[in-house]
């Protein structure tokens, strides 16, 4: 992450939002800055396009049938399974699950890993900057089974406390649960390191990527972690997609997580025999259109490169820490040393939801909430903090309006 | 500044920032609380009802400035007035901010409060405005607690901002 952030970013940020007709819309009479992208990104015209060809020329139901469009629609729908492959560099494209999105993935894993594997007494390791989509499902798992939750704690500037991390460790320790990146803070955790500590300890780790996977390139065999999950519709595809890596051995000995078609090689009312990975875990007709458009999607980032992405954003990031910390009144929440494009910010004496409306007045769109993470609040002590995310599209142009507006917002309040 | 921030008018910001009956009455024979869980607003609110009447009122808590500058000029309104003034008061206000009653054509009581007919155009705000109504609207039914969320949602699927 650090040495693609010193390259020089090669975006040409015009021609890249012409891709983006959502761009030109006005909100509220003002010209759409969009700095909501840690929530979802938009989409590209080359994406949207990808869906009309598909609805208009392609659509099938995958798998069994004869006939071209359902040969046409396996075909396509496999091939997506191979760009997740390309995309997270993982061994084989049995290793990557569809799903509708890191929630689902992660439940996947609860249900199909947990549930047989993590028993009473057992741990849990989560660090307290997870989104609660990485929390729930584990306390569920926790409830059902009487196993712990054990948390990692974070200092002030929302940096995982390391050695803390590594004290947590123990015998009853069966499973870690880490984001890669923070939704709420930005922090970039080092999983690397993370995961080969757990692995010390014969503990296996997922990894909840749904804020890394659009920002830099991913690596599952060189981070070496056993599960990886995202969202299609935070890199610019659709909603209602994603997908979950798993390492083969561990996908084959899990348990299924939905039953029904697709899944099964013979069913007789008295035994049914699971198919192979990854359709064991793919009960049902699966979102083939969003799988495949999530490819098209793959392919669009590809173009411009993960790494021009990761520079980009990263010099973005730094213009707007710069100039909004700048601001007298103004608290940045979230001051790892590395970060994610995402700028949590408080107005001393201002609600983060009055100024989530009165910055949607001037046009521009962000995110005012506990941004689903709400043990980061009360870390914090906040109820909730206004959060800008930029993706590739954005500009230096739209941080000066968000600069503009806060200082708006602070005239009303004063 | 557009149309949509004719919400935070004067008054509003005004009461955000000295909010009116602030704190807790001693010995209070009406009380509730209300919570927004998705945004944090939280508000109690302490009432002496003699006979019919709403004799004081008062709140405190924290949230945003739609909620506070409403919890303050709600405490104002009803102060004074019977109960079943109150509740006609909280149908009305509910009415305007729901969009259900447009209060420049059809007949209330709302007056001042019509400062937050804006806020019918920002669904994700509603709650915010009708927090302290439906709080009250709980005191006077001695139920001591209220939430924007659950059963008790006074707008289901009106969407706070998640992610």
């Amino acid at each position: 992450m650090n040495s693609d952030s010193k390259k020089i970013a090669r975006i040409d940020v015009d021609r890249v939002r012409a891709d983006f007709p959502i761009l030109n819309l006005q909100v509220s009479g003002k010209p759409l800055s969009y700095l909501d992208n840690a929530a979802s990104s938009q989409m590209p015209q080359q994406v949207i396009d990808r869906i009309v060809r598909y609805q208009q020329e392609e659509h099938a139901n995958i798998h069994r049938a004869v006939h071209y469009l359902s040969e046409l629609a396996t075909k396509e729908f496999e091939e997506a399974r191979v760009k997740v492959q390309h995309f997270l560099n993982a061994k084989e494209s049995r290793e990557i699950i569809f799903t509708r999105g890191t929630t689902e993935a992660i439940n996947l894993v609860m249900h199909g890993y947990g549930r047989a594997f993590i028993g009473r007494g057992d741990e849990i390791i989560l660090s307290g900057l997870e989104h609660h989509a990485n929390i729930v499902p584990w306390q569920m798992l926790a409830e059902e089974k009487g196993a712990e939750i054990r948390v990692i704690p974070m200092n002030d500037d929302g940096e995982l406390l390391l050695d803390e991390f590594r004290a947590l460790f123990n015998e009853k320790t069966k499973f870690l649960a880490l984001t890669h990146v923070s939704n709420a803070l930005g922090t970039v955790n080092p999983v690397k390191e993370m995961v080969a500590f757990a692995h010390q300890h014969g503990v296996p780790v997922l990894l909840d990527g749904a804020q890394a996977a659009p920002h830099h390139a991913i690596d599952v065999q060189d981070l070496d972690c056993d599960f990886y999950a995202f969202s299609g519709h935070k890199m610019c595809g659709p909603t209602g997609i994603g997908a979950l890596y798993g390492r083969a051995q561990l996908l084959e000995k899990m348990q299924p997580y939905q039953g029904g078609g697709d899944m099964i090689l013979s069913v007789t009312f008295e035994k049914t025999t699971y198919n192979v990975i990854p359709a064991k875990f793919e009960a049902g007709t699966p979102p083939i259109m969003g799988a495949i458009v999530l490819g098209a999607a793959i392919d669009y980032l590809n173009g411009l490169g993960l790494a021009n992405i990761e520079a980009y954003e990263h010099e973005l990031l730094d213009y707007a820490t710069q100039r909004v910390s700048a601001i007298p009144g103004v608290k940045i929440i979230g001051t790892a040393k590395h970060k994610a494009a995402v700028l949590s910010f408080e107005i001393e004496g201002v609600h983060p939801h009055d100024v989530g409306t009165i910055l949607n007045a001037e046009g521009i769109a962000i995110r005012t909430g506990h941004h689903c993470a709400q043990p980061v609040m009360q870390r914090f002590h906040v109820p909730a903090t206004a959060r800008a995310s930029f993706a590739f599209y954005n500009t230096r142009e739209e941080i000066d309006r968000l600069v503009e507006g806060i200082r708006k917002v602070q005239e009303m309040f004063s | 500044m557009s149309d949509m921030n004719q919400l935070y008018q004067e008054v509003i910001l005004d009461h955000n920032r000295k909010p009116r009956n602030w704190g807790a009455l001693e010995g209070a024979n009406r009380h509730a609380e209300g919570h927004n869980p998705l945004c944090g607003d939280h508000i109690k609110l302490t009432l002496n009802v003699a006979g019919e009447k709403i004799e004081a009122i008062a709140f405190e808590g924290h949230g945003c400035a739609i909620c506070k500058a409403s919890s303050s000029m709600m405490t104002g309104a009803v102060k004074g007035k019977t109960v079943q003034e109150a509740e006609m008061l909280v149908e009305e206000f509910r009415g305007m901010t729901t969009g259900t009653l447009d209060p420049d054509r059809q007949d209330n009581h709302l007056g001042k409060l019509k400062v937050f007919a804006g806020v019918k155009d920002l669904p994700s705000r509603v709650k915010c405005a009708i927090l302290p109504w439906h709080t009250l609207h709980a005191a006077l039914h001695s139920e001591a607690e209220t939430s924007t969320e659950g059963l008790a949602d006074p707008i289901p699927n009106s969407g706070i901002g998640e992610e």
